[in-house]
């Protein structure tokens, strides 16, 4: 561990942090454009964060402990998933610390832990939200799973950052088993980021909504670790996708230039992955929750079928 | 003679020891208080005696003994090695957490007298010692069969209930249907010499068919144990008709010496497996996993829900002991000790965690008299201890990160994704989808154990006498105390724990995973080299601690902690009550329907016009119609047919005899 890889890792997290909500404004901003209304600010989601640290947090009668431990690990999942994908540079010394399996383990932590505090308190909602959230999540698992053992075996490693300078060192052809675990990517991640076809982050219908069901109970500074959470996870999933995918970029060595530029490459590719987003959301319509079950089969088959493809063709 | 005193020696010693306490209970049968305050607590601190002992024997070299007790002429053989170290170091370590814990839960007795399952429990225990350190299949099948019958009388502690007493016979039933298929094993694997110790099966060169054979007899005697498809319908049925602290060492324990009769044979006895026993034991692993999972989330009471958890991960280990099989066959001896690590880590990992939730049960049990999901809830903030004790082992059963489920399923993930160098190109395929049947498995044991947590400890209590529930007594916490320190020490030092087992497979297949060198350092666990994998289990746990605790200073720090408490929102419903949360069938309902051709499902669906709407659904085991009601039905068939020849008159049997007679003496002739 030396000077250069401290700064790395400690301008991942401040970027993370900051990059996050930006990220989540930005496709507000974009939706708000694709479906003619007028956006709001780019910086909104910081001032919605802003404002709730500074409201009380108002807790039901009877909530246990776990349900103010809840929204403190969840942000420490996502905050330290944060810290394991190569997001600008490969050259993190915390990166070994947690390989592919150990990220997906971690989001699953974080889902356990919000799937209990939302089941603590004793709503209706509630324990609806956790279920479907479990539901959601035991397919979406094992679909990203798949996508990720597809990279690891090109690239003989689950470590990220090996997945990624390897991948990151071939010349641009499109192999036919990334394109498949691309596809399943994109699936997985619409349902596990709370998006359009599989849940809506703007709906507080009740019978819709998944992740604000789970959310319901919470107030103030909790909700507003939970929301920054939820953004940290939009993050890393697009930083995952883009490691994964477009690994052009991502700095590979110990340079302060090249760390320098990767930061406009970053954001860059991840203005046009939230653009996307926001199309996606803007273009497709709600399923129904008892659809969402086929519609991650789908996506776990095709993650599957990519590591086949690879084992077929070497591929 | 103290100077050559071998560890051997001193496992008999706790063994003995074990049978004296069981004796002393029957002697103090009629004063259950120092049968639970006296006897138990003494048991415990012997069976962390063992822990310590089996763990100085681990990096030895074999011991034997030969203890001459039985018929004459044949004496019991034992053996004392790294694979059998390991697993008295398991027994050890978790019944020490059980007895501790039975010394509080047994101070009431039930059906039977304390005094007498004291006797019964320590029998057991002795037993399954027993039969790890036998080194002949004659002394492997008496302490075999006084497990069977020592937990089949612990099982009927309650034997006034019919259910329980169905439970008793169907467990005892299957097991010896499996104790008949170890003994034939046993008769392939000696081949015609007619000597039936170990050492003389290590000797002997099997011809692939009949190595083939003893495998297969292995894999089917030791599965109905273990409760591997499709004989594990009595396992359901079994640990929630047992007291609490039963119910956790036989699926704790257990089951794990089944897999050790299983990697005693495969690896040891035979030491030459062929590729496709592995394909069969994944397969079977894979359904027996899955199978269980799909299940355990469709229970509506908690013990049989843990009971289907526990198929499991038995299914998960059997994977394991497939891959580490196929590995094995290709002699690609690292990869083989991978498969054999992961396979031994998720062994005691799971004897840790599941024992752990089925005393938590018990201690609910005892607070509540309920075992049905559907009237329990919120009693996290009656009993706290069980609760959070509880929850440490829900997230390792979950295979949660930084827990010891976690580090052994990661292990055995990586196993599953380093294959491209399988010579077989259809294993190539085939491991792979393994792979991917084992993920789904794993995330949906996550969707159980927040059923399990989540039905019984959180939301409101579904009855109102659950408010006065009490939390566990000292000794009970004792015990929940030490099988979570287990769990979450395993799982932040996973290195160490590597280390520990690697003599195993080293003895077993010629090479360990460490190989001279280390698997890491106690921070980084990198079983192959640190590019390819690695995962710190004390970074990641540090680092979200250190997150926490930052982020919780930090919001005070520039904004400021104040709570308010109120009623529950709930989207301003005005009126809730704790009937509306869901229950534990409306939480499993999407497994359910997902599921749906995997269940045989009954239900009773109210029509609009009913006065009284009444909502039932009872789901049962497919297993037992398609398989077990056919056999039965055959059975009975044959039995109808030979019944045909009893005629009840004295005449008619005296024919038989003379036609007998004159058939043998035609044969004679000829």
């Amino acid at each position: 561990m030396n000077l250069e890889g401290i700064l790395a890792q400690a301008t991942a997290m401040v970027v993370a942090l900051v990059v996050a909500p930006l990220l989540t404004g930005w496709v507000n901003v974009c939706r708000a454009w694709l479906q003619g209304r007028s956006a709001p600010p780019l910086l909104q989601p910081f001032r919605a964060l802003h404002k709730l640290f500074w409201k009380e947090s108002v807790i039901a009668h009877g909530a246990t402990p776990l349900f103010r431990l809840a929204p403190y690990v969840i942000f420490g999942c996502m905050l330290l998933a944060s810290m394991i994908v190569p997001t600008l540079s490969t050259n993190l010394p915390l990166a070994p610390a947690a390989d592919a399996i150990a990220l997906v383990g971690l989001f699953a932590l974080a889902r356990v832990f919000i799937s209990l505090a939302a089941m603590d308190i004793g709503t209706a909602f509630g324990s609806m939200g956790a279920r479907r959230e479990m539901l959601v999540g035991f397919l979406a698992e094992p679909a990203f799973l798949m996508v990720l053992f597809t990279a690891s075996l090109l690239s003989d490693s689950t470590s990220l950052a090996t997945i990624v300078t390897t991948l990151g060192h071939r010349e641009f052809t499109i192999l036919p088993s990334l394109a498949l675990a691309g596809v399943a990517f994109v699936m997985v991640s619409l349902a596990e980021n709370a998006r359009v076809p599989v849940d809506n982050p703007a709906t507080h219908l009740e019978l819709t909504m998944i992740h604000e069901a789970l959310v319901l109970e919470y107030s103030g500074r909790h909700l507003a670790l939970l929301e920054w959470a939820a953004a940290l996870k939009l993050f890393v999933y697009s930083c995952a996708g883009l490691a994964l995918f477009f690994p052009w970029g991502v700095a590979q060595a110990n340079h302060r230039t090249a760390l320098a530029l990767a930061l406009p490459a970053l954001i860059a590719k991840l203005a046009i992955g939230g653009f996307l987003l926001a199309l996606i959301e803007t273009v497709m319509a709600k399923m129904r929750i008892f659809r969402v079950p086929e519609f991650l089969a789908t996506a776990f088959l095709l993650g599957v079928l990519a590591l086949l493809v690879h084992q077929l063709l070497g591929a | 003679m103290i100077g050559s005193l071998l560890t051997i020696d001193a496992v008999l010693i706790v063994v003995a020891a074990w049978i004296v306490v069981g004796l002393a209970g029957i002697a103090a049968v009629r004063y259950p208080g120092f049968v639970a305050h006296g006897l138990f607590p003494l048991s415990a601190a012997l069976s962390a005696a063992l822990c310590g002992i089996a763990l100085a024997a681990l990096p030895g070299t074999p011991e034997t003994a030969i203890l001459a007790i039985g018929l004459p002429g044949l004496p019991f053989h034992l053996r004392l090695d790294a694979l059998s170290s390991f697993f008295l170091f398991l027994v050890g370590i978790a019944s020490a957490g059980i007895s501790i814990f039975s010394a509080g839960y047994f101070r009431r007795g039930e059906g039977t007298p304390a005094g007498v399952m004291c006797m019964q429990y320590h029998v057991f225990l002795a037993a399954m010692a027993m039969v790890i350190v036998s080194d002949d299949a004659y002394a492997f099948m008496v302490c075999w069969e006084s497990m069977a019958l020592s937990s089949y009388f612990l099982v009927t502690t309650n034997h006034r209930i019919p259910e329980i007493q169905r439970a008793g016979y169907l467990y005892l039933l299957i097991a010896h249907i499996g104790a008949i298929a170890i003994l034939l094993c046993f008769g392939v694997l000696q081949a015609n010499t007619g000597d039936y110790t170990f050492a003389n099966m290590r000797a002997q060169h099997l011809a692939p068919f009949w190595a083939s054979c003893a495998f297969l007899l292995a894999l089917f005697g030791f599965g109905a144990k273990a409760g591997v498809l499709p004989l594990h319908v009595w396992l359901p049925e079994a640990h929630p008709a047992a007291p609490s602290p039963v119910s956790a060492l036989m699926s704790g324990v257990m089951l794990k010496t089944a897999i050790y009769g299983m990697l005693r044979v495969t690896f040891d006895l035979v030491s030459t497996p062929i590729w496709w026993w592995g394909v069969v034991a994944l397969s079977l692993g894979l359904a027996t996993a899955f199978f269980g999972v799909v299940f355990a989330a469709a229970q509506v009471d908690m013990k049989r829900l843990l009971a289907y958890s526990s198929i499991e991960n038995i299914g998960l280990i059997v994977m394991a002991f497939g891959l580490a099989i196929v590995f094995r066959a290709y002699g690609m001896r690292s990869l083989a000790a991978l498969a054999m690590t992961a396979l031994l880590f998720h062994c005691i990992n799971h004897a840790l965690f599941k024992s752990l939730l089925f005393l938590g049960t018990g201690s609910v049990l005892h607070a509540t008299n309920e075992r049905s999901l559907g009237k329990l809830g919120g009693l996290m903030r009656f009993m706290p201890w069980v609760a959070w004790t509880a929850l440490a082992g829900v997230i390792a059963a979950a295979g949660l990160p930084p827990s010891n489920g976690f580090a052994s399923e990661w292990l055995l993930l990586q196993g599953f994704l380093f294959t491209g160098a399988l010579p077989n190109p259809y294993l190539k395929m085939l491991v792979p989808l393994f792979a991917g049947g084992l993920v789904l498995v794993a995330a949906l044991a996550a969707y159980v154990m927040v059923k399990f947590f989540g039905v019984i400890f959180l939301g409101r209590p579904r009855e109102e006498r659950l408010e006065q529930a009490q939390d566990a007594g000292r000794l009970e916490r004792l015990g929940l105390a030490w099988l979570t320190a287990g769990c979450i020490l395993l799982g932040l030092f996973p290195a160490a724990v590597i280390e520990a087992i690697d003599p195993i497979a080293f003895s077993l297949l010629g090479q360990g995973l460490a190989q001279g060198g280390r698997v890491g350092d106690w921070l980084m666990l990198a079983p192959v080299s640190a590019e390819r994998a690695s995962y710190s289990a004390p970074l990641v746990f540090a680092l979200i601690v250190a997150i926490v605790l930052t982020t919780f200073l930090a919001v005070r720090r520039f904004y400021h902690g104040r709570v308010r408490r109120a009623a529950a929102w709930d989207c301003g419903t005005p009126f809730q009550t704790a009937r509306m949360q869901d229950t534990a069938e409306g939480f499993g309902q999407p497994i359910r329907q997902i599921f749906e051709p995997f269940f045989r499902m009954r239900r009773e669906l109210p029509s609009p016009a009913d006065e009284r709407p009444r909502y039932r659904v009872t789901i049962e085991d497919p297993m037992w119609a398609a398989i077990f009601v056919r056999i039965a039905a055959i059975i009975e068939w044959i039995s109808g047919v030979v019944g045909t020849l009893q005629r009840g008159r004295i005449s008619i049997y005296l024919l038989y005899s003379f036609v007998t007679l004159v058939a043998l003496l035609l044969l004679t002739q000829a």
